[in-house]
């Protein structure tokens, strides 16, 4: 069962990616709304697979599926998802959601040659309080590698206009001031208090409730609070005058390498409390 | 092509579909203009085409780059009769026209109305204007009662070749103007316009093109400047704008989200400095500059400022005709389409001349019959009217049961190649395009 819902979830989300790229190629109006909500609502339904994926996972591992690599991506890749979902219905802006189905489709397609044969040894101390701390967390990771991928298609499109180097494609992307709004919502999401710094702050609650004390030391707390520090300032820049627009768009593509080194290099060699992948 | 249907003539005779006509590929504006019909002159020309009996329905279409005249007629010699009407409610001689009319029946007349309707015949390739211009001719004609079933079933087939070739090609999809390519892309950085503001210098015919466009996107509030302040009130007026004093320029240039250029000026009316200052004051929001002047109107090394997007009209002239061979690209899909409608529309064609075709025949063997049983009974004084009353049954199931499978083949079976042969070699063996008596003649 658990295995039929994982290839239902690559399969919606490879529909939908399908139906979003048909979005971008087709310049009528009445097509492109046929195909865009078509998109959205397979892309809602790979969504619920992947939710129902998920809770079976739960069940076996009696943890929230992060404490293995297979389990802490698959995570990533939903929350990703359901993010984007929300951006897309709040900005009503389909233009970018090939590039968000396909990363999807690639990542749960990929995920299924890391799946494990056996339930992963539990964390060494559960509850909600933990679980919803490094689901936070993992929600935050994936708002910012959405921001990137809308910054990188900004940057591009960018480039394509000052460059006068304008193909066919060019006509289909959003516009300018929508990816950077939309760039700069999905960095909202990410650094939203009620994200990142309740997570972190409620990372900290728990690590005193099992220590008695309070570790700063810890290079991923460091790093998080790091990461806080760039997506702020990348906020603040980008409504100033000269950082607006491409700028922006740079320090936010840029400040995601920070994510990435966080989410692996620290992840695995650097700590010893959040070794969640 | 030949099509048959009438229903106050006989059946067997033949309509054609006939089309006269000239555009702006076989004749200049100048012989344009004097061909052209307004609405009413198009209507009045409909009704005498018809009472002359030159054609039995006439649609005539009237645009800025063609005037055509799409008719039914009952013989083939109707094109002259229609170019020499044509002529003559225009006041020319044949030597005005030197050779500049087209004149088409039949599928290639049809053809020609279908790619009109798509676009394909227009000076700017995939238009989507002609579409409008061609459903109000129709649609005025057939109020009008100009039009009959095969006008109709034409016209109604050519829009919807139209439609299905804006709805499944991009042969109409990319900008074709360098004023409307210079809108599209400020579309591109902004998105929306309405909430945005754009100004324009110049008030020739290039600014009003962009005006117009700009308007027609939406766009939030539109001001004109011109060193005639008469002409940019002038514009404002017409579109809703506002005139701007020419010497407000600089201290208004930090206002506009788009700037459009289309100034006569020798040297460049905006300088980097001044855009630089207008980038500042705007607090490094976007500004899209669109310069259409030739000189051109802002400073090329404007575009090297963050923040500021600027297109002459060379490189807009670029993106024109980048589009223009990407429409060209969809020319095979939207001609496709074509075809399939001309085949639909043949299949109708065929499928009433195969109806027609089969009532006239039966029609002809039944005035057959009627003759030869007054012939032979009228040598036979001894047969009883009943017996003469079984004898007429006998021979009228005779021809019902003759015609019977031949007419049902002829309306339903064979295919649209078959059937068309059916009707022609019956028409050929039977005689059923010379005229001959009919049911209505002997009752008269």
């Amino acid at each position: 069962m658990g295995d039929q819902l994982a290839y239902l979830t690559v399969a919606l989300y490879a529909a939908s990616f399908v139906c979003y790229a048909r979005v971008l190629y087709s310049s009528q109006a009445p097509q492109q709304a046929r195909f865009g909500w078509l998109a959205t609502l397979l892309l809602a339904g790979g969504i619920v697979s992947q939710y129902f994926a998920l809770l079976q996972r739960s069940n076996w591992t009696h943890s929230i599926p992060y404490d293995d690599l297979y389990g802490s991506m698959s995570l990533f890749a939903w929350l990703l998802a359901v993010t984007y979902l929300g951006l897309e219905l709040f900005h009503r802006q389909r233009g970018v959601g090939a590039f968000v189905t396909l990363l999807l489709t690639g990542w749960t397609a990929a995920l299924r040659m890391i799946v494990p044969g056996a339930a992963p040894s539990p964390p060494p101390a559960q509850g909600p309080l933990f679980a919803f701390h490094v689901t936070l967390n993992t929600w935050a990771y994936a708002a910012f590698a959405l921001s990137f991928v809308l910054s990188m298609i900004y940057l591009a499109q960018n480039w394509v206009l000052r460059a006068r180097k304008l193909n066919v494609t060019f006509w289909r992307f959003p516009a300018l001031d929508v990816l950077d709004r939309m760039a700069r919502s999905s960095v909202y999401v990410g650094v939203g208090l009620l994200v990142l710094a309740s997570g972190a702050g409620m990372g900290l609650v728990w690590r005193h409730r099992l220590s008695g004390s309070y570790s700063w030391a810890d290079p991923k707390v460091i790093i998080t609070f790091a990461i806080l520090a760039v997506y702020v300032a990348y906020l603040w820049l980008s409504r100033s005058p000269a950082w607006r627009g491409a700028r922006a768009a740079t320090l936010c593509a840029s400040n995601f390498l920070i994510v990435l080194f966080s989410y692996t290099f620290v992840n695995l060699y650097l700590t010893r409390f959040h070794r969640f992948i | 092509m030949a099509t048959t249907f009438n229903s106050s003539r006989s059946a067997a005779q033949r309509i054609h579909l006939a089309l006269i006509g000239c555009n702006h590929r076989t004749a200049p504006v100048a012989l344009r203009e004097r061909v052209a019909f307004t609405s009413d002159q198009a209507l009045a020309a409909a009704d005498q085409l018809r009472n002359r009996g030159i054609l039995e329905e006439a649609v005539v279409l009237s645009t800025c780059n063609r005037s055509e005249v799409y008719g039914v007629s009952t013989g083939a010699e109707a094109l002259d009769g229609m170019e020499k009407f044509l002529l003559s409610f225009h006041g020319l001689s044949p030597a005005d026209l030197n050779g500049s009319l087209y004149r088409s029946t039949g599928t290639d007349a049809v053809r020609h109305l279908f790619r009109v309707a798509a676009g394909l015949d227009s000076m700017l390739l995939g238009e989507a204007e002609i579409l409008g211009q061609l459903r109000n001719a129709y649609t005025r004609a057939l109020e009008h009662g100009a039009t009959g079933p095969v006008l109709n079933k034409a016209f109604q087939c050519a829009l919807e070749v139209g439609k299905r070739v804006r709805a499944e090609t991009e042969v109409g999809a990319r900008p074709m103007s360098v004023a409307l390519a210079g809108v599209r892309l400020a579309e591109q950085v902004f998105g929306d316009l309405r909430g945005h503001t754009a100004v324009v210098l110049g008030a020739g015919a290039v600014a009003e093109q962009v005006i117009e466009h700009l308007r027609n996107r939406g766009i939030g509030s539109l001001r004109v400047a011109n060193r005639s302040v008469d002409h940019a009130q002038e514009l404002a007026r017409r579109f809703g704008g506002e005139a701007l004093a020419w010497d407000s320029l600089e201290r208004t240039l930090s206002q506009p989200d788009i700037l459009v250029t289309s100034v006569s000026s020798s040297a460049p009316v905006l300088g980097r400095d001044s855009l630089e200052r207008a980038i500042a004051a705007r607090h490094g929001r976007p500004m899209f500059v669109v310069d259409l002047g030739v000189p051109r109107n802002v400073a090329p090394e404007a575009a090297g400022l963050y923040n500021l997007y600027l297109y002459n009209v060379d490189d807009l002239g670029d993106i024109v005709e980048q589009n223009r061979r990407a429409r060209e690209a969809e020319i095979p899909r939207a001609e496709s389409i074509v075809d399939m409608q001309i085949r639909k529309f043949e299949a109708w064609r065929i499928a009433l001349e195969s109806s027609s075709i089969a009532d006239d025949l039966r029609e002809r063997f039944e005035l057959q019959r009627e003759a030869l049983l007054r012939e032979k009974l009228s040598g036979m004084p001894g047969v009883s009217s009943a017996e003469r009353e079984r004898i007429a049954a006998i021979t009228q199931e005779l021809i019902d049961r003759v015609l019977d499978d031949p007419t049902r083949r002829l309306r339903h079976g064979g295919g649209m190649r078959g059937r068309l042969g059916a009707v022609e070699a019956l028409r050929h063996l039977f005689g059923l395009d010379e005229a001959g008596p009919t049911r209505k003649d002997r009752k008269n």
